[in-house]
C-alpha cells in the first residue's frame, strides 16, 4: 500500500474493537455501576450487602437478609433501584433511537430533537400535566407524549415529503420549525398553570427523582419492544445509509423501513420523555462516541449503544443523587458534560475530514 | 430480457414519459443518451423497480417486474447510482460486501464465497489498498468506484449505469466501462446512461436516444448515432464518422459560427 494512502485516515478513527469484548465489557461495568449505585447515596449500604438484598429479593428468600438494618432493602428496592433502573433503561432507550434517527436521516448529529420529536413529546405530556389527565393512570402522560410525538413526526414528515421521498435536509428543517412552534406552546402552557408550573418546569428540565417500579415496568417494555424492532432492522438500516436509491436495489423497501424505524423510535422517545422529562444529548453523544469503537454497522451499533447510554445516564444520575450537595436535574447535567464534549468530537471529525 | 409497454409516467403534473414502448434484449450494451431532464434517470429508476410505471406494464424475463420481491430482484438488478454521499464512516470493504446482503441472510455472518467475491471485485476495480480507508474520505472518483464495485458484487444479470462515470478521470472511467462490458453475455446485459456520446460509441452497441418530449429514436449504434439526431436532440452541429484508432464511429463537434 502507498504511502499516501496511509496518511488519509487517522490513527484515531482505526481503532476498532471486538464488539462481542466491547459488549460484555459494558454489560460488566452497568451491572457494577448499578450495585454501586444502589449501596450510595445518604444511607449508605456496603455493595455486598447491596448484592445480598437484590439476591434475597430475586430468590424470594428473606433469610438471606435477616441480620442486615430493616430499612436497607426498603432503601434499595424501593426507592433506589426503580431509580436506578428507570435512568439507564432511558439513557439506552434514548441512545438507540438517536442512532436509528441517525441512520434513517443520514445525518450522525442528529437525534429525536431535530426531528421535534422531543418537543412534540413534551408538548403532549405539558398539555397532560395542565389539564391534570390522569384517566389513563400510569399510561396517561405516555399516551400524551407518544400522541404529540407522532402527530409531530407526522407534519413534519408532511412538510418535507416531496413527490413520494423523504430528503433528509427538508426534514431536519422541518423538524426545527415545527420544534420551534412546540417549544413556544410548552411555554404558553407553563404560562398558563399557576400552580402545576414548578412540576411542568422541574420535569421539562428532566429528573428520575421518585420513580416508581411500575414507571420501570413502563420503560422497560418500550425499550425491549423498540431494541427488537430496531436489531431486526440493523441491517436494512445499514443500507438506508448508502440512500433510498441503492438500499431499494440491495433489497429493502427504504420508505417503508424508514416510517416503521422512525415511528417506533418516536415511540420509545416519547415514553423517554414522558418518565423523565426532556434529557439532551444522551441520544446525540452516546451513538456518536459508540461508533468511534465498533464502527457505523448499526448490528453492533444500537446493542452497544443500548448498554452505552444506560451507563453514561446512571453515572450521570448517580453524581447528582449521590455525590453533589443539592440535587441538579440530570438534563441540566447531560447537557453540560454533553454538550462541549459534543462540540469537541465536532470540531475534530471537522478538521480530519478536510485535512 | 425487458419489455417496456405503453409506459406512462409524470412527477405531479409535470409528464415524463406518455407512451413509452422499449425492448432491451440481453448480450447487449445499450447507452442511453439525451438531453438533462429528458427522464434518463427516471427511466433507469422505472427499470430498477424504485418507482412504479403509473401506466403501462415493465417485463422482466417475461413476468411483470412489480411481481418480484425486493431481494429477488436484488438479485437480478444492480444499480451505480450518478453521485453518492455517505456520512458514516464505512470501510470501503463494508460497502463492497453490502452487495453480497441480498445473498446473506439477516443474521447471518459473510461466506467464503461472499469474501471470494468481494476480494476479487476489489482487485478487479483497482480498489487493493483501500479495503480499510473510510468511504466518507475519499475523493469523489474513489468513491464512485467503491459503488461500482459493490454493484459488481451483487452478480446479477443486469447492471444499471446512471451516469456512473460522470465523476472519473479517463483512465478509471475506461476501466470501469471496460469491466461494465465484461458483464455483457447471452444472459446479461447492461444499461449506461452516458453524457458523453463518444464514450457511448465506443462501448454501447444500441443506443436510445430521448428528447424532451420522449423517446426519439433507438436501436443499433450505427442507426441512432447520427449527425442529424444530435442535431435535433441537442442542437448542436457534430460530425459522425468511423474513427481508424478507436475502431468505432466517434463524433466531432464544431463551434458555432464557424465556417
Amino acid at each position: 500500500m502507498p504511502a499516501e494512502n496511509k496518511s488519509h485516515a487517522p490513527a484515531a478513527f482505526k481503532w476498532r474493537l471486538p464488539t462481542a469484548a466491547v459488549f460484555c465489557l459494558l454489560a460488566g461495568m452497568l451491572v457494577a455501576a448499578i450495585i454501586f449505585a444502589a449501596g450510595s447515596g445518604f444511607i449508605h449500604i456496603p455493595f455486598w450487602n447491596v448484592i445480598r438484598i437484590m439476591a434475597a429479593k430475586l430468590t424470594g428468600s428473606e433469610g438471606m437478609m435477616a441480620h442486615l438494618d430493616p430499612l436497607a432493602p426498603v432503601v434499595v428496592m424501593d426507592v433506589r433501584l426503580p431509580r436506578i433502573l428507570t435512568a439507564a433503561l432511558v439513557g439506552g432507550s434514548l441512545a438507540v433511537s438517536g442512532a436509528v434517527f441517525q441512520g434513517i436521516l443520514l445525518n450522525p448529529l442528529a437525534d429525536p430533537y431535530t426531528l421535534g420529536v422531543s418537543a412534540g413529546a413534551a408538548f403532549g405530556a405539558s398539555l397532560a400535566l395542565l389539564l391534570n389527565f390522569t384517566l389513563l393512570g400510569l399510561w396517561s402522560v405516555p399516551v400524551f407524549a407518544f400522541g404529540g410525538a407522532v402527530a409531530t413526526l407526522m407534519a413534519v414528515i408532511y412538510l418535507s415529503a416531496s413527490s413520494g421521498e423523504l430528503s433528509s435536509g427538508s426534514l431536519i428543517l422541518s423538524g426545527i420549525i415545527v420544534a420551534a412552534i412546540l417549544s413556544a406552546g410548552v411555554s404558553f402552557i407553563k404560562y398558563l398553570a399557576d400552580d402545576a408550573v414548578g412540576i411542568i418546569i422541574f420535569w421539562l428540565m428532566g429528573s428520575f427523582a421518585s420513580k416508581t417500579w411500575a414507571e420501570v415496568g413502563l420503560t422497560a417494555v418500550t425499550a425491549a419492544f423498540g431494541l427488537s424492532v430496531f436489531f431486526f432492522f440493523s441491517r436494512d438500516l445499514n443500507l438506508l445509509a448508502l440512500g433510498h436509491r441503492s438500499a431499494g436495489s440491495l433489497g429493502v423497501s427504504p420508505r417503508k423501513v424508514s416510517l416503521l424505524l422512525l415511528i417506533t423510535a418516536s415511540l420509545v422517545s416519547a415514553v423517554c420523555v414522558a418518565v423523565s422529562g426532556i434529557i439532551g444529548f444522551v441520544g446525540l453523544l452516546v451513538p456518536h462516541m459508540v461508533r468511534f469503537v465498533t464502527g457505523p454497522d448499526n448490528r453492533q451499533l444500537i446493542p452497544v449503544s443500548a448498554l452505552a447510554g444506560g451507563l453514561l445516564l446512571l453515572s450521570a444520575d448517580t453524581v447528582t443523587r449521590a455525590l453533589l450537595p443539592r440535587e441538579v436535574p440530570i438534563g441540566v447535567i447531560t447537557a453540560l458534560i454533553g454538550g462541549p464534549f459534543f462540540c469537541y468530537i465536532y470540531r475534530k471529525r471537522q478538521t480530519m475530514r478536510n485535512p | 430480457m425487458y419489455d417496456l409497454e405503453n409506459i406512462g409516467f409524470a412527477y405531479g403534473p409535470k409528464a415524463v414519459f406518455k407512451n413509452l414502448n422499449l425492448t432491451f434484449e440481453a448480450g447487449h450494451f445499450y447507452g442511453i443518451i439525451g438531453p438533462n431532464g429528458c427522464g434518463k434517470s427516471t427511466l433507469i429508476d422505472l427499470l430498477a423497480g424504485h418507482l412504479r410505471p403509473e401506466r403501462g406494464r415493465i417485463r422482466l424475463n417475461g413476468h411483470p417486474l412489480d411481481r418480484f420481491g425486493r431481494k429477488v430482484l436484488a438479485r437480478r438488478i444492480a444499480i451505480v447510482p450518478q453521485d453518492f454521499h455517505i456520512n458514516f464512516p464505512y470501510t470501503c470493504e463494508e460497502i463492497v460486501m453490502m452487495g453480497r446482503y441480498p445473498y446473506i441472510a439477516r443474521f447471518a455472518r459473510p461466506g467464503k464465497e461472499d469474501c471470494t467475491i468481494v476480494d476479487e471485485v476489489i482487485r478487479q476495480t483497482d480498489l487493493s489498498g483501500f479495503e480499510a480507508r473510510y468511504v466518507n474520505q475519499l475523493s469523489g472518483g474513489e468513491r464512485q468506484r467503491v459503488v461500482f464495485a459493490r454493484s459488481l458484487a451483487q452478480q446479477t444479470p443486469v447492471l444499471l449505469l446512471d451516469e456512473a462515470t460522470a465523476s472519473l478521470d479517463m483512465h478509471h472511467t475506461t476501466a470501469m466501462l471496460n469491466l461494465a462490458a465484461g458483464r455483457v453475455s447471452p444472459g446479461s446485459l447492461v444499461i449506461a446512461v452516458m453524457q458523453d456520446v463518444n464514450l457511448a460509441a465506443m462501448y454501447c452497441d444500441r443506443l436510445i436516444c430521448m428528447a424532451p418530449n420522449g423517446l426519439f429514436a433507438d436501436g443499433p449504434l450505427d442507426h441512432v448515432l447520427t449527425a442529424e439526431t444530435l442535431a435535433a436532440v441537442f442542437q448542436v452541429d457534430a460530425q459522425v464518422a468511423y474513427n481508424d484508432f478507436s475502431q468505432t464511429l466517434q463524433v466531432a463537434f464544431r463551434k458555432e459560427g464557424q465556417p
